[in-house]
């Protein structure tokens, strides 16, 4: 039970304080990284004219969408076109009180994390379908059934290799699977696990499999490229958030980029350690929690931002899925897959 | 592989007075960079029943121009027409002209014609693969391929003043000489060149994606292609070896050892996108073979020694083709002996290959009319003129 | 095949069609056919094994200008009688040979059987010999303008006394 005393209450008030401002400043940078990353990889510069090295392009962007008119599209459903940018973010926002940043910061210690991801991941489809009806618009309608359509269907590989992550690593609990990979990085999940050395080799291959296919599904979930038919300029159909504007349109937008990075943060969790540093904490050698916390950040950051530089990187690179062919590859490929993944955990589990 | 199920007979789900037929417009404004086009088409669902095309919107009658202005005041104009390869409109037209005048031309100029109409050859090939590419979604092969062609245009400034209407070929011979340095340039350009396309292979050629896109969408079957008149790397990527500089060699294209890319139906089906792609991307490399084999043997000369001051040309009508990045582009013109042409008529290859746009685009998905539509590389200039 | 052998092939094959080959100083020299006979000669070149024109390259309107100039009640100039004129451009993919067709027809109704039927690539090339010139092409399907607006109603552009009018659907040309 929670008893009402100093520590809990100033939990509660600096934890979400605390993601809001994470979040927001992790998207202001991959706003800025994206641009130059994609700059970088096709040969030009990216922004390097707003304040040294472009760093000031977001604000200078945020500060332009704020300004903006952002008209009402004639006879749309005011409740609904509001409501859509405001749940999409909301539901991105709420995942992160499961993600442990280090022993202190965790939301919540849930023993069911896994799956109340996966619950609050359905409202990103909600919030799609408010977006393209209340539009008013035909071509936002059948972007948004599509982008909707794409997103359910990419949430079964993804529920079915947490079940095998249940199977195999005994817990859905964020805070304890993490915790099982402490002490030094070859007992990282993805390379066996803190187990006996039979275990550990039946492990990796399970882990590589669950990777590959947890990382391809995400990247549908966030409608990132190859998977990003939602927003594909050079298609007939428009996208689902056409009508949106200003501060509305970053909404999406910030909703799109938290995704990414829940997406990386998960993987990081699952496979690579979560907040445990590959090395050992220098703040247990000077006795200090202060700065275990602090290495705990530093090393969950890192692993998650690499991931989202793949991600990243993966968008620029490669073409884009036609609607059916993605829906092929979720059902007949992802699917299969992740079924073996979920029969292989179970006879590791018994051994 | 995943295209399958789209390789049957396509059959029209249409019955009488069925209402499930929309009509869509993709206006003439395009999210894809082909110009002022309107396709009006009729879905059912998504899958596409009819295509018609409306062209028109670039009509700038450049045939009732010519009419009122001097055989050298038409240069200009004829550049305009395929505004991403004017040194070959420049070279057919005086080709055309000088069929007409009878006059034999200096050597070096022919040589020199013939490296500017390859590397015109590569850039606009170079626009083809890559706003195909962007097409079908993949946004870095674009950015590479005008890396390569803003070298080519920098190669063109240096020589003429001009990045993209030349006003280079005048019948009778060039209006400037190559600058001394040029065959180096060019060779530097070419070393480096060959290595920045291993990285499109990899990129475009090879990606499994973009090969499910491609593969097996927009089949043109030999005779329909042969009946509607296809050029070009059109016809060339259904199979048949049609190239009119091997065919009707003009210039000195016999003096030099090239081969045609032919499409093979390597990834899928003879004649579709993917082959017509390949073909863009082999005709690259030939290009290559042909300006190193040409800046090779290049002799010296002058090459103003023949240009007229006025063409006056005796009357007789002319009729004379070349082979353009798109397709055959043929020059008819009509001479009455005066210092103006009665009547120039252009061929354009993009007119006609548009036309088949209606046959071989039933029964495929909107996505994939995008990519079909890339795949036959128009301009709407040509079309239009 | 030369110009001469496939002349002489075709005169042997119809007798009773006037046929004659033209060629001025410069350029080719092209088969002259009259307007009724050339859908006989267009079917010939297309389906004799020997001959073999499987490839439309081009179909160009040209106008002769060679009726009377005659000033109208505006004073502009106008043409009366005289000819219009269409050149068929073929080439064999098999044969590897090329031929030119010339048929004239009458300025005032000008009309031209379609040769669709035979090769699918004369649609277009009809459709705007139709818009620039006002030939006529029967049987053709889908007989519309092309390059100018589907409703322009004030001539045909390609002709010699073809005269800019002031105004399109109220909008002023040229501004």
């Amino acid at each position: 039970m929670m008893t009402l005393n100093i520590a809990f209450v100033s939990k509660l008030l600096i934890i979400p304080i605390f993601f809001g401002i994470f979040v927001s400043l992790f998207a202001l940078f991959a706003v800025y990284a994206e641009r130059k990353i994609s700059a970088r990889v096709q040969n030009r510069i990216g922004p390097n004219r707003v304040g040294p090295y472009g760093l000031l392009q977001t604000i200078a962007d945020i500060l332009k969408l704020i300004q903006k008119e952002a008209p009402y599209p004639f006879g749309s459903d005011k409740i609904f076109f509001n409501l859509a940018p405001i749940l999409s973010f909301a539901a991105s926002f709420v995942i992160f009180s499961v993600l442990p940043f280090n022993y202190y910061l965790c939301g919540l210690d849930l023993n069911l994390g896994l799956i109340f991801i996966i619950a609050i991941g359905g409202f990103n489809v909600i919030s799609i379908l408010f977006a393209g009806w209340s539009s008013n618009n035909k071509y936002s309608l059948l972007g948004s059934m599509r982008s909707a359509s794409q997103m359910i269907s990419y949430e079964i590989p993804i529920a079915l290799i947490f079940a095998a992550v249940f199977i195999a690593f005994n817990s859905l609990n964020t805070i304890d699977i993490t915790k099982a990979q402490e002490n030094y990085f070859f007992n990282w999940n993805i390379f066996g696990g803190d187990n006996h050395l039979l275990k550990r080799i039946l492990i990796i291959p399970f882990s590589a499999i669950s990777v590959i296919i947890l990382f391809i599904a995400f990247l549908a979930e966030a409608n990132r490229t190859p998977f990003d038919i939602p927003e594909a300029e050079s298609e007939l159909v428009a996208g689902f958030h056409t009508e949106y504007s200003g501060i509305k349109f970053s909404f999406f937008f910030l909703a799109e980029y938290s995704n990414m990075f829940i997406a990386a943060a998960l993987i990081s969790i699952i496979f690579l350690g979560g907040f445990s540093s590959p090395f050992g904490y220098i703040g247990s050698l000077l006795n200090s929690n202060f700065i275990i916390n602090i290495e705990q950040f530093f090393w969950f950051t890192i692993k998650s931002l690499s991931i989202v530089f793949l991600q990243m990187m993966v968008r620029w690179t490669l073409p884009r899925l036609r609607a059916d062919q993605l829906m092929n590859l979720c059902w007949k490929y992802l699917i299969p897959y992740s079924l073996v993944a979920v029969f292989y955990a179970l006879i590791i589990s018994y051994i | 592989m995943m295209n399958e199920a789209y390789n049957l007979e396509y059959k029209s789900l249409k019955k009488e007075g069925d209402s499930e037929i929309m009509i869509l417009n993709m206006g003439p404004q395009h999210p894809s960079t082909h110009g002022v086009l309107r396709l009006e088409l009729k879905v059912n669902g998504e899958i596409i029943e009819e295509v018609i095309p409306h062209i028109g919107y670039l009509h700038r009658c450049f045939e009732k121009h010519a009419e009122a202005c001097n055989y050298q005041q038409v240069i200009p104009y004829v550049d305009r027409m395929d505004y991403l390869s004017s040194m070959y409109n420049d070279f057919g037209y005086a080709i055309a002209v000088e069929k007409l005048l009878g006059i034999e031309i200096p050597e070096r100029v022919e040589y020199i014609r013939i490296i500017m109409g390859e590397f015109q050859r590569i850039a606009s090939h170079l626009v083809a693969i890559g706003t195909f590419g962007l097409d079908v979604g993949s946004f870095t092969p674009f950015l590479y391929c005008f890396r390569d062609r803003e070298k080519i245009l920098t190669l063109f400034e240096k020589t003429c003043g001009a990045r993209l209407l030349y006003n280079y070929i005048w019948p009778g011979g060039v209006s400037h000489d190559l600058y001394p340095e040029f065959k180096n340039d060019a060779l530097n350009f070419l070393k480096e060149f060959k290595r920045n396309l291993k990285d499109l292979e990899i990129l475009l050629v090879e990606n499994k994606i973009f090969i499910e896109r491609t593969a097996g969408i927009g089949v043109l079957p030999e005779n329909i292609a042969i009946n509607y008149a296809a050029s070009g790397p059109m016809i060339r990527g259904s199979g048949i070896p049609y190239d009119i500089r091997k065919i009707e060699p003009y210039g000195i294209y016999d003096r030099f050892e090239f081969n045609i890319p032919v499409g093979e139906g390597m990834m899928g089906k003879k004649g579709d996108c993917w082959d017509r792609f390949y073909v863009r991307y082999l005709e690259i490399l030939e290009s290559i073979k042909i300006i190193e084999q040409a800046l090779d043997s290049l002799p010296d000369g002058n090459v103003f020694e023949k240009l007229p001051k006025k063409i006056k040309p005796k009357k007789g009508i002319v009729y004379s083709r070349v082979e353009s990045p798109r397709g055959e582009l043929g020059f008819f013109i009509i001479s009455d002996g005066s210092d103006k042409p009665f009547r120039i008529k252009v061929r354009a290859p993009s007119f006609v290959n548009l036309s088949i746009l209606p046959e071989i685009a039933k029964g495929c998905f909107i996505a994939d009319l995008v990519a079909i539509l890339g795949s036959i590389d128009i301009v709407l200039g040509e079309v239009d003129r | 095949m030369t110009i001469k052998e496939i002349f002489d092939l075709l005169k042997n094959r119809f007798e009773n069609i006037k046929i004659y080959i033209e060629k001025f100083e410069v350029g080719e020299e092209y088969i002259v056919v009259s307007p009724d006979a050339l859908k006989q000669i267009l079917q010939e070149i297309r389906n004799n094994p020997r001959l073999h024109f499987d490839y439309l390259m081009c179909i160009s309107s040209v106008d002769d200008a060679n009726g009377e100039i005659k000033k109208d009640e505006n004073g502009n100039k106008i043409i009366k009688g005289g000819t219009l004129s269409l050149y068929y451009h073929l080439y064999s993919t098999t044969r590897n040979h090329k031929i030119a067709i010339k048929t004239s027809v009458d300025r005032e109704n000008p009309a031209v059987p379609t040769a669709i039927d035979l090769w699918k690539s004369a649609d277009w090339h009809e459709r705007e010999a139709f818009d620039m010139m006002g030939i006529k092409f029967e049987g053709h399907p889908n007989l519309k303008r092309i390059l100018m607006p589907y409703d322009w109603n004030a001539g045909f552009p390609l002709r010699k006394d073809f005269i800019t009018p002031e105004y399109y659907n109220d909008l002023k040309i040229p501004y």
